[in-house]
């Protein structure tokens, strides 16, 4: 299935297929990625997202299959416009931020002007610090300010916040949300699932190679989950309650619920004396439609 | 807690540590390959080389015909190799090179003999030869001859420029490989041979500064002349340099490991060192030696060096060594870039 948008495709994935010696990685993923939009790329460790960005970025070659940038295979044209970050990169040492931002706007013929990155990616305090003594933020975000450089048509971020505390990830948000307002077309990878609902107009799952959803991310929530979600601590729980027939999940200490009737459902909860006092009800998320495509055991 | 159970602690760790290290080793082939690989292979040269009968101390030029050794008793010295030279003029030339300790005339007797007097392999065989024949006369080699000093000078500067050249870019570009900086520059508009170029003309300043200083503050110390043109020995260290550093990159371009590459080119170093001229001129050693020789860029180097800074050669006379080095510089770039990998496999 491509995703029908109204908006021209800048990047076509066809049957893309990527092989190794004992498993296959990709296994004929095909979408495009419509101008402009925040395109998310979801699936859990092993499931052949990062793969696939890469050979989106050029940077493997596919088993089969092919990529297309404004209709043409990836070439030239592709490496001037295009902006990376990868999920890790080294850059060079002894280096200060001003002088890796020089180092990268010189690669290429046309851009923004550095001092444009600077304010973009607000690097204005660190100008003078050596590479090596930035923080995971800091560093993430002269790492997004590489990638503007260019000030590219298409922008990938392979796990832009992995790692970073939850401060320094919304202030990262923040950056790439002022980045989207320039129509920027973005691929995106990422685990966390608030991450993509903030920041991505649509998104695929894949898992085993495959996709298994794709759409935007509310239609996705609203094409698979017509319930709501009850939390209940799992000392509340009892017995009784258990006994009851009702499809629930159990983790970390809580049980989850999913119901299409929720005054139903809470009239047998009290009947059967659970306490409600800590009980939880909120409407399904990303993170939700996620696990439930994925599954919730353990991968090995 | 007694002395004993802390010294079986840390024992336990460091063994830990040990045989996990120990692990790694091992299952890094290629790094164990060449590691191990080289001193069997230095074995394997210096026999070639070294092994055989005990090698002669001394080279002297007999010239030709060579008599019967029964003739002359001096001929059947030990530790002496005794070179048949056609030319006399280029036979004197090679004496005032050092690259024969004395020449000798067996045409007519008493015999004659041509030695430099501060070469002191040449003062120990002219000693050697007037105890075997008191009536052999000494004749002058005309104009300056060469000190030993003088001959041995480009020898250490090349070795010098060898070592510069070869170990520096290639560990930069393993690590940039191994941490993942290639990987984000091949994402950009840069290209292999732009890459690998801009690390050539990089090194070439360094190994540049580094033989200037060398040249000018050893050659103050040992009063070193240069007979030839400064202009076209710096040409000729710029070209040298050039290739050296892009053979250093053609191991670089593709391996991941410094342990690897470390082994790659301590294997590649050390034929250079021995063969190249450096300590010891191959006058006299077998032709395959000299072939092999002939291969390596450092040769090059030291020949067209001496030949201009001992004999004040210009362009022409070390044409063919000049256009080897730019000839094998380009070679080696195109091969470092067709083989250059911007990530580990």
């Amino acid at each position: 299935m491509i995703i029908d948008s109204p908006n021209p495709a800048l990047l076509r994935v066809d049957n893309l297929v990527k092989r190794y010696a004992d498993n296959t990685a990709v296994d004929g993923v095909s979408f495009s990625v419509p101008e402009g939009c925040c395109f998310g790329l979801l699936g859990p460790n092993g499931a052949g997202k990062t793969t696939t960005i890469e050979i989106m970025e050029g940077i493997l070659a596919p088993t089969a299959g092919t990529i297309r940038y404004r209709g043409e295979p990836l070439g030239e044209r592709f490496r001037a416009e295009a902006g990376i970050l990868f999920q890790k990169t080294a850059l060079q040492d002894f280096l200060t931020v001003r002088q890796t931002l020089n180092l990268f706007r010189g690669l290429y013929d046309h851009g923004l002007p550095v001092e444009e990155v600077i304010r973009l990616c607000a690097l204005e305090k660190l100008l003078q610090r050596d590479n090596r003594k930035l923080s995971g933020g800091q560093l993430q975000r002269l790492l997004l300010g590489v990638a503007l450089v260019n000030d590219p048509s298409i922008l990938f971020l392979d796990e832009p916040t992995t790692g970073l505390d939850p401060q320094a990830r919304r202030n990262f948000w923040e950056l790439v949300q002022s980045i989207k307002a320039q129509r920027k077309t973005m691929i995106l990878t990422t685990h966390y699932m608030e991450e993509a609902e903030l920041l991505c107009d649509e998104i695929v799952i894949v898992d085993h190679g495959k996709i298994i959803a794709q759409g935007a991310p509310q239609a996705l929530l609203r094409q698979h989950f017509q319930a709501v979600l009850l939390e209940l601590p799992a000392e509340d729980w009892t017995p009784a309650a258990r006994a009851l027939g009702l499809t629930f999940f159990e983790a970390a200490g809580r049980v989850e619920l999913s119901t299409n009737d929720l005054e139903g459902t809470l009239r047998t909860l009290m009947q059967s004396a659970v306490s409600l006092a800590h009980l939880r009800i909120r409407p399904p998320n990303l993170e939700d439609l996620f696990l439930e495509l994925t599954g919730k055991d353990l991968r090995a | 807690m007694s002395l004993f159970t802390d010294i079986r602690r840390s024992a336990k760790r460091l063994f830990a540590v040990w045989h996990a290290r120990n692990l790694e080793f091992v299952r890094d082939r290629s790094s164990l390959i060449f590691t191990l690989g080289v001193p069997v292979a230095l074995v394997v040269a210096m026999a070639l080389i070294f092994g055989g009968p005990p090698r002669p101390l001394f080279k002297v030029g007999v010239l030709a015909p060579m008599p019967a050794a029964a003739s002359y008793p001096f001929l059947g010295e030990r530790y002496f190799q005794f070179v048949e030279q056609p030319q006399q003029a280029a036979a004197i030339h090679l004496v005032s090179r050092n690259d024969l300790d004395l020449l000798l005339d067996l045409r007519q007797r008493p015999a004659r003999y041509w030695a430099l007097e501060d070469s002191p392999k040449g003062y120990m065989a002219e000693k050697l030869l007037l105890q075997a024949d008191p009536q052999a006369a000494r004749q002058p080699i005309a104009g300056a001859p060469t000190r030993y000093i003088d001959w041995l000078f480009p020898g250490v500067l090349g070795m010098n420029l060898m070592f510069a050249c070869l170990l520096g870019a290639g560990y930069v570009v393993v690590r940039y490989r191994k941490n993942g900086f290639l990987k984000r520059l091949s994402a950009t508009p840069l290209s292999a041979f732009e890459f690998l170029a801009a690390q050539v003309l990089s090194r070439l300043g360094l190994a540049l500064a580094v033989t200037l200083i060398l040249y000018i503050g050893i050659g103050r110390v040992i009063h070193f002349h240069n007979a030839g043109s400064n202009a076209l020995l710096l040409l000729v260290v710029v070209l040298g340099a050039l290739s050296l550093i892009a053979f250093g990159l053609i191991v670089a371009a593709y391996f991941a490991s410094e342990e690897v590459v470390g082994g790659l080119l301590n294997f590649l170093t050390w034929p250079m060192m021995l063969l190249s001229g450096i300590w010891f001129s191959l006058e006299g050693s077998p032709r395959w030696m000299q072939i092999l020789a002939q291969l390596f860029p450092l040769t090059h180097v030291l020949q067209a060096v001496r030949a201009i800074t001992l004999d004040g050669a210009g362009p022409a006379a070390i044409g063919v060594d000049l256009a080897y080095l730019a000839a094998t510089t380009l070679v080696f770039l195109a091969v470092g870039a067709y083989s250059f990998r911007w990530r580990p496999e």
